[in-house]
């Protein structure tokens, strides 16, 4: 031998091809009539998400069922995907709203940056995940349909255990 | 006598045929449909999970949507390819499997109003020989599809095929001599009456049928044996080119081939459809009710067998190729022409002693294997003849390669500070 080869003497109990294959046999029969499955059946079981999870986004509303945004600009200067688009107005009082407010759910990375910058609690990212559309064009969620859905929104940290340990 | 138990001849030998082919090819061909659903549910449940249960109550639809989906896919050609063969292989291998069910009787012969009808599509003199002259030619469809596709690694599986197949078919037909010396017949029918009277050929020839139930897998490409389509090597095997319904073929042969393999281990040494523990299904006048307990019988053989294909293929890795060959050509071969040697023998010492067939003969032979398996066990199986080539040396070599790599490397001589002293 060339090279220094481990040479490993082994007991026959791991050696022995057929004592292997019998226990194989038996553990394998164990699972197959073992009526425990893992399998989630996913349309009609859906496992729960976690607190922190962070999907599709959510604009929440004032009493009066306006934006809480003030168009202060944070999350689209935040947003690391450069994904939301924001032009701010202002009514006659001097209050600032969004004129226009698109998020491109496709650009979008969900690290819930804009969730944590906004000063008014406005945008949320959301716990939610069945999203899908027929066009490319769907993703692009406009104030309208920000504010309409109606999921629940993530927690990102939980107040009383801020580094999530 | 009764004009039904007479077998039936002329035109109502003809038409008794073709309803028989018609019945049971459309039976064989939905059982080999639905063994593909079973071995997708057996694998889930062994792993754990459902297995397909979307399609049709249970899943029961799935092999139809299989179907249809590859019917519906397109059929790719290899350019540099052998057209015709390409096309002709995986007709040989769909044929061959579907052909060498036709001589394995599933019943009692069952009485009809124009004669006895046979239980077997074709009730051949030579029976087990038929299957595997049958077996044999479709080693060729798989070698075909390996060349024809001008694909390496095709060939490589395809190469690997023929030779496995070859070389397990020589261990096949060897442990069939056992069961040919203890019945003196080759015809299928003949061997089923003969373990209905003398005890089933499991207990008779324990050790040919272990080894002939390795060389069915191997002869199936089934796992542990499934080198020809080893993907982490192969690609797909053979099959790699294939696509569409010439892929399924492909698909549906294995388990056809599965499905007769079972097929002969229950007819060779489990009785046939002979019903344990009763003359009632063997003597006497042949009845219709018989024809049906003797199905059920041979079905619950069959069937065991399939699940026993399905159990082992989700249990156990792949075997290496040298460690195929080298079981096959150095153990199995030799293991079986000892063994023939034996039971002629014992056999020929029985018949001096004028004790022919009956339960002190089959004790006889039951403790001649008890000796031989036992033996076997003790002597051959510890890991030396598949485990990697080290552990087949014995102790005092291993210990003197062990000095020697000790001499060479300073570092395992001694320790660091003896070195430094040096």
């Amino acid at each position: 031998m060339a090279i220094n080869v481990k040479v490993l003497d082994r007991p026959i109990e791991e050696t022995s091809y057929v004592r292997a294959t019998l226990t194989g046999l038996a553990n394998t029969f164990r699972h197959l009539v073992d009526p425990h499955k893992v399998t989630t059946q996913y349309p009609e079981e859906k496992e729960a998400l976690g607190a922190r999870w962070r999907g599709t986004h959510r604009m929440l509303t004032t009493e009066d069922g306006k934006a809480k945004c003030v168009a202060c600009g944070l999350c689209p200067t935040v947003c690391p995907a450069n994904c939301i688009k924001l032009v701010p107005g202002e009514d006659e009082q001097g209050n600032r709203y969004p004129l226009l407010f698109e998020i491109d759910e496709f650009r979008c990375i969900f690290c819930g940056y804009c969730q944590e910058v906004c000063p008014e609690e406005a945008i949320h990212v959301g716990r939610h995940y069945e999203n899908a559309e027929f066009d490319r064009e769907g993703f692009v969620y406009d104030l309208e349909r920000l504010m309409a859905q109606q999921h629940p929104v993530s927690e990102l940290w939980d107040p009383a255990d801020p580094a999530g340990e | 006598m009764n004009p039904m138990h007479i077998p039936v001849t002329g035109t109502a030998f003809l038409i008794a045929s073709a309803v028989k082919l018609l019945v049971f090819f459309s039976v064989y061909l939905v059982t080999v449909a639905m063994l593909t659903l079973a071995e997708r549910k057996v694998s889930a449940w062994i792993q754990d999970r459902h297995g397909p249960n979307r399609t049709g109550p249970g899943g029961l639809l799935q092999p139809a949507a299989d179907g249809l989906k590859n019917l519906m896919k397109e059929e790719l050609q290899p350019s540099a390819g052998h057209g015709v063969l390409f096309t002709l292989a995986p007709a040989i291998a769909f044929c061959t499997a579907l052909v060498s069910w036709a001589v394995i009787p599933f019943a009692a012969p069952m009485p009809t109003p124009w004669g006895l009808v046979p239980m077997a599509l074709a009730e051949l003199p030579v029976g087990f020989l038929f299957t595997l002259a049958i077996g044999s030619l479709g080693v060729y469809g798989i070698t075909l599809a390996g060349w024809a596709s001008n694909n390496k690694y095709s060939l490589l599986g395809g190469l690997r095929s023929s030779a496995q197949m070859v070389s397990y078919e020589i261990a096949m037909g060897m442990s069939i001599i056992p069961v040919l010396l203890l019945t003196g017949n080759v015809a299928l029918d003949g061997i089923i009456r003969q373990q209905a009277a003398g005890g089933w050929n499991v207990l008779n020839l324990t050790v040919a049928f272990f080894v002939f139930v390795l060389a069915a897998f191997a002869e199936t490409n089934r796992l542990p044996f499934d080198l020809p389509e080893a993907e982490s090597e192969l690609v797909a095997g053979y099959h790699t080119e294939y696509s569409s319904m010439r892929f399924s073929m492909f698909f549906i042969a294995e388990y056809a081939n599965m499905l007769t393999a079972a097929g002969l281990m229950a007819t060779l040494f489990l009785g046939g459809w002979d019903i344990p523990f009763t003359r009632w299904d063997d003597t006497g006048d042949p009845s219709v009710l018989k024809t049906l307990a003797t199905l059920g019988s041979f079905v619950a053989k069959a069937g065991f067998f399939l699940f026993f294909f399905m159990w082992i293929r989700w249990t156990l890795p792949r075997f290496r190729y040298d460690q195929l060959m080298s079981l096959g050509w150095k153990v199995l071969l030799p293991l079986m022409l000892g063994y023939i040697v034996l039971v002629a023998s014992v056999l020929l010492a029985l018949q001096a002693a004028g004790i022919g067939a009956g339960w002190l003969r089959t004790l006889v032979l039951l403790g001649m294997n008890v000796v031989v398996l036992g033996g076997l066990f003790l002597v051959v199986d510890r890991g030396r003849l598949l485990s990697p080539t080290t552990s087949r040396l014995k102790r005092i070599d291993v210990d003197r390669l062990r000095a020697r790599a000790a001499d060479r490397s300073p570092l395992a001589a001694g320790t660091r500070a003896e070195l430094m002293g040096d």
